[in-house]
């Protein structure tokens, strides 16, 4: 009985995984007998057979589904969006029982009554969006190949059988070579071994699994995420063909469903979007899979809105995860990868479709992991392609041999950049505290010794060894030197049991050619166990100047907690960067509390002396592009905006004012006061400051702008039309016509220089506000403030 | 009733293991280490084209470390997972039949056989501890990592 139940499930199971192509197809074309013939079968199959093993609820559901779609073929009832939604949702109803009878649990519990009400005539129901299919299978009801089950295991003895019969076979051939043979055996042996390469390619062919498999079930996810989101798609699936290692079919289809589900998501627009862009209302995704050499290339296309590198690259920045310099040289090519780094999404909001917390830097390493390779490339406006490549068995790996000592170890050949020998002449090797670095052609790299990290010895000199330049997959590059190199090889890999894993050092093991084994690095692994910090992680801790942008009203601040226990809050654009500095570098020096950094001594606000405890601190590095300081804090809470209006409060100081900062009150704390206090009389700094701001001027913006908004008034940039009652602009810059009205110079040294020009120091606190004060009084030379407050 | 055991020596002592997790028991020649593993891992060897990861068994029961200088071990092959392991035994005995069920030990055991003792069970030859695959190949947790 248990066999039975088995096969059963066995069943089910293959007919509903073919089934999901085949009934969104169906809903599209409703005259199409052989779809409909095909949903009825499994349908009635299902009744069928639990009615002989008595699943009495599985019954009614196939009963009540059967009884629909004889109507309809029967030609009584039109199909419509309602009856397929109803149908789809019994036939997932029965895809769950069947699981929990396969894992002989429970039934799911549930009613089924509202599910079988819902196929009736004119049943109340959600009206889905049609979606259509087109592709291959067009047309032509699915028959299936004539196939037997077998269990996996029983295919994996057969395949190791066969590489036994490989390496005897190889055996052999030693053996032969060394004694004299006659021609008749040399023969005997030249056919055994073309027949046992022949039945080795055949039983590999076992392993593979057409790529359909991944595909039968897109249509129908598409249909219900477009039915959720209100888009309108149609899926056009290619190449189903081509064949695939059964175990990479399952390592890609995770990586494959998000990048569909992202098309969906963010790539495809709603269709009123989509007619006023000039487009057809119905989106297209293409999924094509094609072979190339030993590669599997899957294609996914959408014509919807496209990814804007630009705004990937203002992420990056304001994410930090690259900085200004480095974004500037990036080539477009470069911007889209971004895509791919943790912590970024081009989402506006999160949403339950794609905004799971999976991003597409997990499905980089999901697809690196298998030795595959995403790319990206898009055009703003007219569509997003991606692109996997996946090796095209799961077990086969380039990779270069190496050795320490004795030991043979191997390493993916993917990671591999360059090879350099230690001693070369653009090479030099140097030890600072201890940590290696390597200098290759005026590039400096981290460099560590593959025998200290796998604590072996070495009996070659460090010159002499060969350094090999690896750049792990979403890492940067780092040297490894290793004693010898020897081959590069296409080695068969299998995964290492758990207590090798467990290491971070491996990836896989394989056997050489002699049969003995050789562990497969993970050049991830080697890069964390030799202590190399790669520049992604070190750029995490840095947190980018700001941009323009901060002219918006909502503002981007670092929220944290102070030393005092109190919730701050602080604009990013100014935090430089965050450190760690031990208390002992924090000096009472010329009246206020001073941090030396290296050979620089930094005013350190946020801390009394006596706050500061032991041990080490955190400290925020802020910069004014002139003058640095350090706020001495406790932790960082979030980043967050500042969306609602701050309440100024009366008396300058640390604070100017008080917001609520994700639902909770938060003091924002005052740059520019910071500065005008700790800066102090060694400034010799510069800058601007008005009703009419510079927006291009972040000194202005972040610096400024607080204050003259506590004083009273609306900043405007000075593109934006209207009078402004003052205008605040920095000595020597150019000011067009409204500095016919009161303007304010400011200057960078605190002594103005030769003939009074009535101009400002920046940080002349007092002064600034004095000036403030009397053009909001009606003290414009030609005009009356009237806008002020 | 009838379950097989296999009777091994491990760091002088009779155990049995249960032989149907057993697949065959080898000598084992070549032993590749493994840098930075957990020290009860002895290394890899290779089984006909399987890579076995080679379980140090008087480690992993904190009794010292076996010999593995002298060149060829007996070793029983397990398979836990999918992966396949080779456990050095000091000495491979013979296959006896288990005449009771597992019943707890209830005297105070040395701690590294107390954490892989699945119990006392009687044979012909008397009363032998019955060891856990799992918890042999698992090792001393990873605190002392």
């Amino acid at each position: 009985m248990d066999d039975l139940i088995a096969d059963f499930v066995a069943e089910c199971r293959e007919m509903l995984e073919a089934l999901g192509g085949e009934i969104v197809a169906w809903e599209a074309e409703p005259d199409d007998r052989a779809r409909l013939d095909s949903i009825f079968r499994f349908v009635h199959t299902v009744k069928g057979n639990c009615g002989f093993f008595e699943f009495p609820r599985l019954e009614a559901l196939s009963h009540a589904a059967e009884d629909a779609l004889a109507d309809v073929r029967a030609g009584r009832r039109q199909p419509d969006g309602q009856l397929v939604s109803a149908v789809l949702a019994i036939i997932d109803r029965i895809g769950e029982m069947v699981a929990a009878i396969e894992a002989g649990e429970e039934m799911p519990a549930g009613d089924d009554s509202a599910l079988i009400d819902a196929l009736a005539p004119g049943a109340e129901g959600a009206a889905v969006p049609l979606v259509a299919t087109a592709g291959e299978g067009h047309g032509k009801a699915s028959a299936a190949p004539r196939t037997i089950r077998l269990s996996v295991e029983l295919l994996d003895r057969v395949m190791s059988t066969v590489s036994d019969m490989v390496l005897a076979r190889n055996e052999l051939a030693r053996r032969l070579r060394e004694s004299p043979t006659d021609v008749p055996v040399d023969g005997a042996f030249e056919r055994l071994s073309s027949i046992i390469a022949e039945m080795r390619d055949a039983i590999t062919r076992t392993r593979m699994q057409r790529i359909e498999n991944l595909f039968v079930g897109l249509p129908r996810m598409v249909r219900d995420l477009s039915a959720e989101l209100g888009r309108q798609v149609l899926v056009d699936i290619e190449g189903g063909d081509v064949e695939l290692d059964r175990e990479m079919i399952e390592m890609i289809r995770d990586p494959l469903t998000h990048i569909v589900r992202n098309a969906v998501d963010h790539g495809i627009e709603p269709p009123a979007e989509r007619l006023k862009a000039g487009k057809r209302e119905i989106g297209i995704l293409s999924v094509s899979a094609r072979q190339s050499g030993n590669q599997i290339l899957i294609d996914i296309q959408d014509d919807g809105r496209g990814i804007d590198g630009q705004k990937l690259v203002e992420k990056a920045i304001a994410a930090g995860i690259v900085d200004k310099a480095a974004a500037a040289q990036m080539t477009p090519r470069e911007q889209l990868a971004l895509i791919f780094e943790a912590g970024l999404s081009t989402a506006k909001q999160v949403t339950s479709i794609s905004g799971r917390g999976v991003g597409m830097d997990v499905v980089r390493s999901n697809v690196e992991r298998i030795g595959g390779i995403v790319e990206v490339d898009s055009k703003p406006g007219e569509g997003t392609s991606m692109t996997l490549r996946v090796p095209l068995t799961l077990t086969i790996i380039p990779a270069l041999t190496v050795s320490i000592g004795d030991q043979h170890f191997a390493i993916p050949r993917s990671a591999i950049e360059e090879i350099v020998r230690a001693n070369g002449e653009s090479v030099t090797l140097e030890h600072l505290g201890g940590a290696g670095v390597a200098t290759i052609r005026g590039r400096r790299v981290p460099q560590i010794s593959l025998a200290a990290i796998l604590g072996l010895d070495s009996n070659v000199d460090e010159l002499d060894r060969t350094l090999i330049v690896l750049r792990p997959a979403g890492g940067d590059v780092y040297a490894l030197s290793v004693d010898r190199i020897h081959d590069h090889e296409e080695l068969v890999v299998k995964p290492a049991a758990p207590a090798v894993m467990a290491t971070g050092l491996y990836a896989g093991t394989t056997l050489a050619d002699d049969g003995s084994p050789i562990l497969l690095f993970d050049a991830a692994g080697l890069a964390q166990v030799g202590g190399v910090k790669l520049e992604t992680q070190e750029r995490a801790a840095r947190i980018a100047l700001g941009t323009s942008e901060i002219v918006s009203k909502a503002t981007s601040v670092l929220l944290f907690r102070g030393l005092d226990g109190s919730r701050r809050a602080l604009r990013l654009a100014v935090v430089e960067r965050i450190e760690e500095v031990p208390v002992a570098a924090i000096k009472q020096a010329a009246g206020q509390l001073r941090l030396q950094v290296g050979e620089a001594i930094l005013p350190l606000a946020g801390a009394r002396k006596d706050e500061l405890g032991e041990g080490n601190v955190r400290v925020f590095r802020l910069n004014d592009g002139e003058h640095e300081i350090g706020y001495a804090f406790a932790e960082v809470l979030d980043f967050a905006t500042i969306e609602k209006d701050i309440i100024h409060s009366d008396n300058p100081g640390e604070v100017s004012g008080v917001s609520l900062v994700n639902g909770e009150p938060a003091e924002i704390v005052d740059a520019h006061w910071l500065f005008a206090n700790h800066v102090g009389a060694a400034a010799r700094a510069t800058e601007q400051l008005v009703c009419r701001l510079p927006a291009d001027d972040p000194w202005m913006q972040n610096m400024l702008r607080p204050m003259v908004e506590a004083a009273g008034y609306r900043v405007v940039g000075e593109h934006e039309d209207g009078d402004a009652d003052l205008v605040i602009a920095s000595k020597g810059s150019e000011v067009g016509e409204e500095a016919a009205k009161k303007t304010i110079w400011l200057r960078t040294e605190p002594e103005a220089s030769g003939k009074k020009d009535g101009s400002i120091y920046r940080y002349d606190r007092a002064g600034l506000l004095m000036a403030l004060k009397s053009a909001g009084a009606g003290g414009g030379k030609k005009k009356l403030a009237g806008g002020a407050k | 009733m009838n379950e097989l055991l296999l009777v091994v020596t491990i760091g002088g002592e009779r155990v049995a293991l249960p032989s149907a997790a057993v697949e065959s028991v080898v000598e084992l020649d070549t032993l590749i280490p493994v840098p930075r593993a957990a020290p009860h891992v002895a290394g890899l060897s290779a089984l006909r084209s399987r890579v076995l990861t080679v379980i140090d068994c008087m480690r992993s029961l904190e009794l010292g470390a076996t010999d593995c200088s002298d060149g060829i071990r007996e070793a029983a092959v397990v398979e836990l997972d999918g992966h396949h392991y080779a456990l050095i035994v000091d000495l491979v005995e013979d296959v006896v039949e288990a005449l009771s069920e597992p019943s707890p030990v209830r005297a105070a055991m040395v701690p590294g056989w107390e954490r892989v003792a699945e119990g006392m069970i009687e044979t012909e030859t008397g009363p032998l501890l019955l060891v856990d695959v799992a918890a042999l190949i698992a090792g001393v947790e990873r605190q002392a990592a």
